[in-house]
Parts: C-alpha cells; sequence; structure tokens
C-alpha cells in the first residue's frame, strides 16, 4: 500500500465518529493504528481507549461499513492493545473540537496522577475559560470523562480526563 | 507450563476482574449519591473489560473453542478461579470501598508486574489495565482517609468492614504450586515479593486514616482452586441466568 492509499483511507475514516462524542472521529481520537492491505483484503487496526468501552463495537462496525462501501467486502477490523492508548494521541485538532462542544479536553503530556489527592493541574471550563474550577467526580458520564464545575460561570461541565 | 496450567493462570485474572466487576454493577441505582453511583459503575466496567481482554485470551489458550461468553456464563462456582475476597457481598458502601481497596492495592502491584511478562499478550493486557486500576486505586484509598478519617460513625463502621475482610487478604499474595509455576515461566511475577509492597501500600492509607491494621491472623483460601464461599452461587445465578434460559440468544 503507497502512502497516497494510505492518506486517502484514513481520510475516509474520518467520516466514522466516536457514538459518545459524535465531535470527534477515530482518526482524530488515535485510535486507528494501522491500514495495510494482504492480498485483496484491507485491514484496519484500532486500539481500545478504555478496556470496557462500550463504543468499541459500534465503531468496529461503522469502520466496516464505511470501508466496505468504498473497498467491497475484503475488509477487517483488528483490535490490539499494545501500546495502551494515551490521551497523548488526541489530535491537537481534537483538543480544539471537544472544548468548543463544552468538553474540556485533557492536559496534553500531564497524566494527571495526582489529582485526587490535591495537587491538580488546573482545568479550564470550556465555555468561559476560567480555571476556577473543581473536581466533583473523577467519573463522569463515560469512562473518560471526570466531572467538573466552573466557579465563575456555575457550568457544570466533563473533563476528558488522561490517562 | 504447560498449556493447560496457563490457561488456569489466566482464569484467576479474569475472574478476579469479572466477579468483582459484577458486584459492583450491583450497585447501579443503588449508590448512596448521584457521583459515588457513577463512580462505582465506572470502575466496574473498566472490570467487565479487563476480564473480556483477559478470558478471550484464555479461550483461544484452550483451544476449545470457548469465547469470553461461553467462559463468563457457562461455568459453574467450582470452575471459577477467582479469589474468596472479589466475591464477598456488596455489604454498606463501607463494606464494597474496603473490599474494593484491598484488592485495588493488590491488582496494582500486579499489573505492574505482568506489564513484564514473557507472554506478551497477558504484558500488553497489563499496561492497559494499569492506567485503570490505577484511578480505582485512587478513588478507592481516598474514601478509605475520607471515612476513616471521617465521623465517629464512619471511622467505627470502615474499621469494622476492613476488620471483617482481612482474612481474605492472605490469599492475594499468597502462592501456591501454580503461582510458583507461573513465576518460574516468567510469565507472573513472585508473590512474596508483592506481599511486602502490599503491606507497606496498604498500611501507609491506614495510618493516613486513622485506622488500626489488622493482625495477620488465620486466613481464609480455596478460590484460586475453585472451592468458594456460599456468594459466589447465588451472584452467578443472577448473572447467569439469561445465557442459559437463552443460550446463543443475539441482539
Amino acid at each position: 500500500m503507497t502512502t497516497t492509499d494510505e492518506a486517502h483511507i484514513l481520510e475516509l475514516l474520518t467520516e466514522v465518529k466516536d457514538p459518545e462524542i459524535p465531535v470527534l472521529n477515530v482518526v482524530d481520537m488515535g485510535i486507528v493504528r494501522k491500514v495495510e492491505s494482504e492480498g485483496d483484503k484491507l485491514i484496519v487496526t484500532i486500539t481500545p481507549t478504555y478496556s470496557g468501552c462500550p463504543a468499541m463495537d459500534v465503531i468496529s462496525a461503522n469502520i466496516r461499513t464505511v470501508m466496505r462501501k468504498h473497498f467491497g467486502e475484503q475488509v477487517e477490523v483488528k483490535t490490539v492493545l499494545h501500546p495502551p492508548w494515551t490521551t497523548d494521541w488526541l489530535t491537537d485538532d481534537a483538543r480544539e473540537k471537544l472544548r468548543e462542544y463544552g468538553i474540556a479536553p485533557p492536559e496534553k503530556g500531564s497524566p494527571d496522577k495526582s489529582l485526587l489527592f490535591g495537587e491538580k493541574a488546573p482545568v479550564a471550563c470550556p465555555k468561559c475559560g476560567s480555571e476556577n474550577t473543581k473536581m466533583v467526580s473523577e467519573f463522569g458520564s463515560t469512562s473518560c470523562k471526570a466531572h467538573y464545575k466552573c466557579n465563575e460561570c456555575l457550568e457544570p461541565f466533563d473533563y476528558f480526563k488522561c490517562i | 507450563m504447560t498449556q493447560e496450567q496457563k490457561f488456569e493462570y489466566l482464569l484467576r485474572l479474569g475472574d478476579n476482574a469479572l466477579i468483582l466487576g459484577q458486584r459492583l454493577g450491583e450497585w447501579c441505582g443503588h449508590g448512596p449519591a448521584l457521583e459515588e453511583d457513577i463512580a462505582l459503575t465506572n470502575i466496574s466496567l473498566d472490570l467487565i473489560g479487563q476480564a473480556r481482554s483477559i478470558l478471550t485470551y484464555a479461550g483461544e489458550l484452550e483451544g476449545k473453542g470457548r469465547d469470553e461468553d461461553k467462559l463468563a456464563f457457562f461455568r459453574d462456582a467450582h470452575d471459577f478461579r477467582n479469589v474468596l475476597l472479589v466475591e464477598q457481598p456488596n455489604g454498606h458502601f463501607g463494606d464494597t470501598i474496603a473490599r474494593q481497596f484491598l484488592y485495588d492495592h493488590f491488582a496494582w502491584l500486579l499489573f505492574n508486574e505482568l506489564m513484564q511478562s514473557s507472554d506478551e499478550q497477558v504484558a500488553a493486557i497489563a499496561a492497559k489495565s494499569i492506567k485503570e486500576v490505577t484511578y480505582h486505586r485512587r478513588h478507592s484509598s481516598e474514601w478509605i482517609i475520607r471515612l476513616g478519617d471521617g465521623t465517629e460513625e464512619s471511622h467505627a463502621k470502615i474499621q469494622q468492614s476492613i476488620n471483617d475482610l482481612w482474612m481474605y487478604t492472605g490469599e492475594l499474595y499468597t502462592p501456591d504450586a501454580l503461582d510458583e509455576a507461573a513465576h518460574a515461566a516468567g510469565i507472573a511475577p513472585d508473590l512474596t515479593k508483592l506481599a511486602d509492597y502490599w503491606h507497606e501500600n496498604v498500611h501507609g492509607v491506614l495510618k493516613q486514616a486513622t485506622l488500626d491494621i489488622p493482625e495477620d491472623g488465620w486466613m481464609q483460601k480455596g478460590g484460586k482452586q475453585g472451592i468458594h464461599s456460599e456468594h459466589l452461587g447465588f451472584m452467578l445465578a443472577e448473572m447467569q441466568h439469561i445465557p442459559r434460559a437463552y443460550p446463543d440468544a443475539q441482539w
């Protein structure tokens, strides 16, 4: 497969959105690890964000559907665990889309490991930009999000937590 | 280490995650506060995800066509290899947190070591899981401190929960012949080494929580060999009845 083919396929894959965060596509999220061909077969390799992420099955099915539309029946979607997905793989574009959608993007390259023991990195409110925010719970509406609120504009919001 | 032994070892890892995940799922809609309801079920989801990866791999190694669902839903209690700790009933919120705390500290140490496993798939699953276990452990440790160093009532209750569950902790870090074989094959770490770290870490949090550290007295064991407490059967009955009533049903 040539680099042009690969770029073309990745472009097509941007049609596949995360069903739980529909502003992001699978390429933005960094879950597409490889596209390759084996004879007539096209193989797309993806990695899960979280072990139990219920969106993965839907994502695989949607990738198959989109790829079949362009390349016929010979499409396989493989899942690999290694190397494990990290929020650092979210593209800058994806971070901006998240913010516009009302979800605070993860701090780049700084896994907030000590968050709950008080030494938290500031998380800016996606609505008003204030860093005067407070974590309500490390667990939110999906595995990948924590629940925050803004002390300035009083809006509750989701934070895409670092892993 | 034979393939059968390796399969058995993987069942231990997978069943711990599956059974604890199912237990936490019982909290869905019953959490003491909305945030905790969501937290416990989020953790449940992570654990079930880990169980899916491990049991899928175990089934492939076994080579008898059993997938994750066959292993989860069509085995009886004596075929489960989880430790006794994880099958203990939820009790009140403090009991659940104490159980989680004791397990999380073990799982965190274990997965850290399993990342260096000679088995690539085990290492990959461990590297994925450790990220999740890290915040599970943070969540449960924080609650231990908050409850222990909280009110007189919360202190007394969480102390009792820790005391009640302590006899199930020895099984986590006491190796049997299979654990030793897995260690010799480079698949798993030496559990006796983890024991020291586990005590150190758990004691540290308990002290911070102003709680008394129970003595390591007589320890319950048997789960890893398939000899379970009476609680597991009831739990499996609920977990398995739909797939058993409608085998191979799809939606």
